[in-house]
């Protein structure tokens, strides 16, 4: 099935370092190895993974902010990996960076008003102040701020806010997709839900493409359509979310699933563990990444690289060479069922908090203590 | 914990606080506004909160860890170690700290020395409290590494802090504090800067270490899935209050406070996921904004007038305490929409 693809990567590999020279070594890190992806016009898509992985620079690298060592990225079905000048100016209107500290992110000196209008300045020109000012209100309005916040300074706002302002200035040229890198990671539980649900009204609203990276399995469930799981520069599997999280076909996958704590399972009955840590990026395992931390290693996993292959579905591939005979099972526990009266109390807090109106049935002189 | 209980004579009971107030110099408002915990033997309490919340505070304050002359302490009492100390005029001995009752801090490359050895630091630490040689130092350092499930620890207790990787320096961390056989540990967020599959090693680590030792534990975390995993009891804290307390399945099968039910509905599932989160609207005030009475007020759906006065922490069901005037919430509120 042919897809209309927003943007699509072809074996991106992404290497820091040089080697060094005769004189010292200085280790090439394989940061990025080898990574195909499309992403769909319109839809969410997530890249999920430990740390160090090789996240962040893939996404760099599809926003050409880095250019890669090898391979190509495809935007509207072009070139733009040597994209430069007048071409590249367009192409950063296209698309726009959110980053996950929404402190050091935003210049401190600059106003509000600023920081949103500076995108502005550069990709329409032709704006007056005023109208530029009028856009600058829109923007901040559409992410949930008062028009009046454009003459504060950052440090004046809590983490949500900052977020929210770090998004209304990725609106301001326009984009046709965002890539947010751990766009809510920084921000507390309550707070973080808020900037998810605008991130999800915007995209809806806008038409807008999201790739989403975050190393929180409940936000990428929550927020994305499909996600790419990545170990140590590449991608081990990728699918739709719903598929790849109740039918993780990969090891890696299923560790990383079952490591999550919930609020589901029972204490202590984690079906799969991981032991020791992810190898050196500049030192790779050889055959599959994965070989040094998988239960179900066996001797062709240390020499051959398994490639990504479908796995049943149309969208599901996994790059394990065993994935047929590991048992499919799922790994997540299910939440229990709650008690009648928790289930109306959970249901008051929704519709009093999407705007229901509230009576107290009880009077004040019978009030608890 | 012991709940709705004053007097914590029981024999089980390892360390209960009481009351806590407690100002920042310079402030108008306390930020910690009457905080209670109790730990018993083999019992792991989590205290759960957002940030900025007193999690950190109240056990740095317990501990005696807080910059000399930042704070002052209004009410409070610690019992534990044998000890009763009236916290307004008193504090931990120093030789508790660290030997009884040990501490692992929240961020672990600021609490290890770059310039000493793993070896030498868990060996000063046993040195100080334990005495002994050098010698018998250093092999309590290495069975320790090897505890936390350190591969090689001989070669690793020659090695530096900036050597290891974050989850390795952490299980130093937790080697450190527990090499002294402490009776008490308290772990603030612990694992929250690692990876999801170290933090499974570690909690694993911390219930074993417990089940082996009958140390009562203390962790702080603001995740609610870490709570699940590894908690007995549950402290849930907002604005220097603790808001709801209970054991474990109470607090994540009949949660009460609006506060905790509000966590509960925006944390995004692994499971199910739903349309749009539930939130908890707005952020939490500053110290100076905070409102008076029951502190969550200004964020809460269902406050009323009535909240301007405290709720007290009362018993709402076997082992599960909450300070709401309004709970249980459906049976006193209904929402039309
Ligand atoms: N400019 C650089 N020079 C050298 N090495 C780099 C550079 N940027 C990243 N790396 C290395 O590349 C690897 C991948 O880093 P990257 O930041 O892409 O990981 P990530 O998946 O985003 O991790 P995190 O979840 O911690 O943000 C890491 O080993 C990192 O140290
Ligand atoms: N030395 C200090 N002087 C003044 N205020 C302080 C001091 N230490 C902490 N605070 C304030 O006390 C409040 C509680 O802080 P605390 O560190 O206990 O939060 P926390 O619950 O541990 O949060 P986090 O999850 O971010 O670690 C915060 O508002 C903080 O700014
Ligand atoms: S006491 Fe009032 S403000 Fe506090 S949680 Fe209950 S209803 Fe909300
Ligand atoms: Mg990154
Ligand atoms: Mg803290």
């Amino acid at each position: 099935m042919k897809h209309d693809l927003i943007i699509e990567a072809i074996d991106v590999v992404k290497h820091f370092g040089d080697g060094g020279n005769w004189l010292s070594k200085s280790p090439v890190v394989q940061a990025v190895d080898g990574v195909s992806l499309q992403v769909r016009r319109g839809e969410t898509f997530a890249i999920v993974g430990e740390s160090g992985c090789g996240k962040s620079t893939l996404a760099r690298v599809l926003m050409r902010l880095l250019s890669p060592t090898s391979g190509s990225v495809l935007f509207d079905g072009k070139e733009v990996s040597t994209t430069t000048g007048a071409a590249l100016q367009s192409l950063r209107r296209e698309m726009q960076f959110i980053f996950q500290d929404p402190f050091s992110s935003l210049n401190p000196r600059m106003t509000v008003g600023k920081l949103v209008g500076e995108p502005l300045e550069v990709h329409a020109p032709e704006l007056s102040a005023q109208q530029r000012r009028e856009k600058v209100a829109d923007l901040l309005r559409k992410v949930g701020l008062r028009a009046e916040y454009a003459g504060r300074y950052p440090h004046e706002f809590s983490g949500g806010q900052r977020q929210r302002i770090g998004i209304a200035r990725a609106l301001a040229s326009g984009p046709r997709l965002i890539i947010g890198d751990e766009p809510v990671s920084a921000l507390d539980v309550s707070v973080q839900a808020q900037v998810i649900n605008l991130l999800g009204d915007l995209s809806r609203d806008m038409g807008l493409t999201l790739v989403v990276i975050a190393h929180d399995l409940g936000v990428i469930r929550h927020m994305s359509d499909r996600v790419a799981v990545m170990y140590l520069g590449r991608i081990v599997e990728s699918g739709t979310t719903e598929e790849v999280y109740t039918s993780p076909r990969h090891p890696y996958t299923k560790a990383l699933l079952a490591s999550i704590p919930t609020m589901g399972g029972k204490q202590g009955d984690r079906k799969a563990t991981v032991l020791g840590e992810m190898p050196s990026p500049s030192a790779p395992p050889s055959g599959c990444r994965f070989h040094t931390r998988c239960p179900y290693a066996q001797a062709k996993c240390k020499t051959d690289a398994p490639a990504l292959q479908g796995a049943g579905t149309d969208d599901h591939q996994v790059a394990c060479h065993f994935w047929e005979t590991i048992p499919n099972e799922a790994v997540i526990a299910e939440t229990p069922q709650k008690t009648e009266a928790v289930e109306a109390r959970f249901a008051l807090y929704r519709n009093a908090t999407d705007g229901g109106t509230v009576t107290h049935l009880l009077n004040q002189s019978t009030k608890r203590n | 914990m012991q709940l709705g209980d004053e007097n914590s004579a029981d024999s089980g009971t390892l360390l209960a606080l009481s009351d806590l107030v407690l100002r920042f110099k310079g402030h108008k408002n306390d930020v910690l506004d009457g905080v209670s915990l109790t730990v018993k033997r083999g019992e792991v309490v989590c205290v759960v909160g957002e940030s900025g919340c007193g999690k950190s505070v109240t056990a740095m304050a317990l501990m005696d860890l807080l910059p000399a002359g930042s704070a002052t302490i209004s009410s409070g009492n610690l019992d534990a170690c044998g000890l009763n100390l009236d916290l307004t005029s008193t504090c931990l001995p120093s030789e508790m700290r660290g030997n009884r009752i040990a501490m692992i801090f929240q961020e672990p490359m600021s609490s290890l020395n770059p310039s000493f050895t793993i070896g030498d630091q868990i060996g000063e630490a046993v040195l100080r409290h334990k005495g002994g040689t050098r010698t018998q130092a250093l092999d309590r350092a290495q069975e320790m590494l090897q505890r936390v499930g350190i591969a090689n620890p001989e070669q690793r207790l020659s090695e530096y802090p900036h050597q290891l990787s974050g989850g390795m320096r952490q299980r130093v961390m937790i080697a450190m504090a527990l090499a002294n056989d402490p009776e008490i540990l308290i772990a603030d967020e612990p694992t929250t800067a690692l990876d999801v599959t170290i933090q499974a090693q570690i909690l694993d680590l911390i219930r074993d270490l417990r089940d082996e030792t009958g140390m009562g534990t203390i962790m702080i975390t603001h995740d609610l899935g870490v709570v699940a995993e590894i908690a007995d009891t549950v402290a849930v804290m907002y604005g220097g209050q603790v808001v709801e307390q209970g054991a474990v399945g109470e607090i994540f099968n009949n949660p009460q406070h609006p506060y905790t039910i509000g966590l509960m509905s925006a944390m995004p599932r692994l499971d199910n996921p739903v349309g749009r989160l539930a939130i908890v609207p707005g952020t939490v005030p500053t110290i100076a904004n905070m409102p008076q009475g029951c502190r969550f007020r200004t964020r809460c759906v269902f406050a009323t007038q009535a909240c301007a006065e405290r709720p007290k922490l009362s018993q709402i069901a076997p082992e599960h305490d909450v300070a709401c005037h309004y709970a249980p919430l459906e049976v006193n509120v209904s929402v039309a929409i």
